[in-house]
């Protein structure tokens, strides 16, 4: 199973996929922000979106997961 | 008589320069490696390397030529350079006494000849059959990494990975100035997997443990991840190309070009501080096409590093990258940033520093980690460089991080800002939310609030206006991003005859 990951930590802005979206390698699946800016975080993989781990508002801590793919 | 005698030399260097048993030429093959020989035929210009020592090292031994190092003295776009190359098919590429002194006298060749030292690295590490004589004593292998030490800085050392760099011998990349490493057979390690099952019980792949893709990725120990062996080779030969032989000399420069084309910089950066953008595209806008040769890609890519080229001076460039991490610096980040500065410092590449950076991180896991001892590395480097030195404000450049992007305090040749510039402790909004916390949580009307919040945010950026900076002489001057690349090839050939010693002592305490 693939996932993405929170690169730093922060509070996530928006989830821009949805459970059975499909992604590609590149693509920017969320925002956070953290030290005032905005963090796009982009997947590493292509694949497609099985579950949301994270929503607005959320603190995350680097290297947690934020989306899983199948 | 004498024909007979020359006929037996011609056999003797014929064996030895075929190397092992043709098991193992199959091995190098099936593993997609070329032969020690043909790697030294690609590095050195026109396929030439003129003179070879030790080529009969343990020639008595029957079964060891060379003693599986090749050592030769050759050139390299035209500047002499000095080569240890490992044959893996001779034991592995393992060390014995005579492949360690044969290391040791040619570490000693580039120190004299002042030329670059370039390590070619396969090797399985030392014969432990052998330790006696060539691990322990005076000249033993311990000898080529205190030569490397002393060699750090005189002249330019190179390594390229192209299998193991085990236990003791994974030291020669670590103290290189770069490692070049190709995927799926480099690797190096203190303790292999087989070792770390024994002794603490841990299960784990060789890649896992020591790939080169780990480290060009996650350890930080090498530089440049490459494909294939032609490519590691072209790749040094490229690195070296930005490079003098000896501290004393400068980097050749060459006929200048034109960046590549695409979108000017004014229309790169964005205007709003908390948008990211990519720093690649504004590097390319500013430097000759084709001239950007990164290091540490992969590797805490929230800090850009790399040499190039503008109108054909060598430059080293260091760049937040506001598109990873917000260009944040971090512990990994703040270390990458000392050692390239170091090292362009050390060969007397001019530095270019493009700020965009919010700061150091914070939070537990960078205090845990130490990230104010690690960014002091950063900002002592900074702090220690004497090569011409030139500090572009992009955007923001925010408490700390001012000072690890070469800020006015830190002796930068020049100071200059793109009108997009705003320099202060912390942006707007934390500096409102740090001065008026109690006040804002009095105001009960959301409302009011908002309101109260945006004045003092404009208030603000009124006193860190890029302009009131300017007039207090803290930045040298404002100037528009499409005229950046002009101003910086005139300043850096206005700075060329910079000449400065930085402290009279022995040498600082590292914050290490």
């Amino acid at each position: 199973m693939k996932h993405i990951e929170a690169t730093m930590a922060g509070t996530v802005l928006n989830i821009l996929v949805q459970e059975g979206d499909s992604v590609k390698a590149g693509d920017t699946v969320a925002l956070l922000e953290s030290m005032k800016m905005e963090i796009p975080i982009e997947s590493n993989v292509d694949g497609v979106v099985s579950e949301i781990k994270a929503g607005s508002g959320d603190f995350v801590n680097e290297g947690d997961v934020l989306i899983v793919l199948d | 008589m004498t024909k007979m005698l020359e006929d037996q030399l011609v056999e003797a260097v014929r064996k030895i320069e075929a190397g092992g048993a043709e098991k193992y030429h199959q091995k190098l093959k099936e593993n997609h490696k070329l032969f020690v020989r043909e790697r030294l035929r690609l590095l050195f210009d026109d396929g030439a390397y003129k003179t070879e020592d030790g080529r009969f090292a343990n020639f008595e031994a029957g079964n060891l030529p060379a003693d599986g190092v090749v050592c030769a003295i050759g050139q390299v776009n035209g500047q002499t350079v000095c080569v240890m190359a490992n044959d893996s098919t001779v034991k592995a590429g393992s060390w014995g006494a005579r492949t360690v002194e044969k290391i040791i006298r040619i570490q000693e060749t580039a120190q004299k000849l002042k030329v670059p030292m370039i390590y070619l690295v396969d090797s399985a590490g030392a014969r432990i059959t052998d330790q006696l004589e060539m691990f322990p004593n005076r000249r033993g292998a311990g000898r080529i990494f205190y030569n490397q030490v002393k060699m750090s800085g005189m002249v330019p050392q190179i390594c390229v990975l192209f299998g193991p760099s085990a236990a003791g011998g994974a030291y020669i990349p670590a103290f290189c100035d770069i490692v070049i490493m190709v995927e799926g057979n480099a690797s190096m390690y203190l303790g292999s997997p087989r070792m770390a099952e024994k002794v603490i019980g841990e299960k784990v792949s060789l890649e896992e443990m020591g790939g080169a893709r780990m480290h060009c990725t996650v350890s930080g120990c090498g530089d440049v991840l490459v494909q294939t062996e032609e490519e590691a080779i072209q790749s040094a030969r490229k690195y070296l190309s930005y490079f003098p032989s000896h501290y004393q000399n400068k980097p050749v420069k060459t006929s200048g070009k034109l960046p590549k084309e695409g979108r000017k910089i004014s229309e790169i950066v964005p205007e709003h501080q908390n948008a990211p953008f990519d720093m690649y595209e504004l590097i390319d806008a500013l430097v000759d096409e084709g001239s950007f040769f990164e290091v540490k890609k992969l590797f805490a890519s929230e800090l850009i590093t790399g040499l190039a080229r503008i109108d054909g001076r060598v430059i080293g460039i260091i760049a937040n990258q506001p598109k990873a991490k917000g260009g944040v610096l971090f512990v990994d980040s703040a270390d990458k940033g000392a050692k390239f500065i170091q090292l362009c410092d050390a060969f007397n590449i001019p530095l270019l520093f493009l700020a965009d950076v919010p700061g150091f991180m914070v939070g537990t896991k960078v205090e845990r980690a130490g990230i104010i001892r690690h960014g002091a590395k950063m900002i002592a480097a900074v702090s220690e460089a004497t090569v011409p030195k030139i500090s572009v404000i992009i955007r923001k450049a925010y408490g700390a991080g001012l000072y690890a992007m070469a800020g006015p305090a830190f002796e930068p040749d020049c100071c200059i800002a793109l009108p997009t510039a705003q320099i202060a402790v912390m942006g707007p909004e934390a500096a409102v939310n740090a001065v008026y916390s109690n006040k804002i949580q009095e105001i009960t009307d959301p409302k009011e609030r908002v309101r109260f919040v945006q004045e003092k945010q404009k208030e603000y950026k009124e006193t860190i206006d890029i302009y009131k900076l300017a007039s207090e002489l803290i930045v040298d001057d404002i100037v528009s991003g499409d005229e950046l690349r002009n101003v910086l090839i005139d300043r850096f050939a206005m700075y060329e005859s910079k000449d400065m010693r930085f402290s009279e002592r022995k040498h600082p305490v590292y914050p290490v």
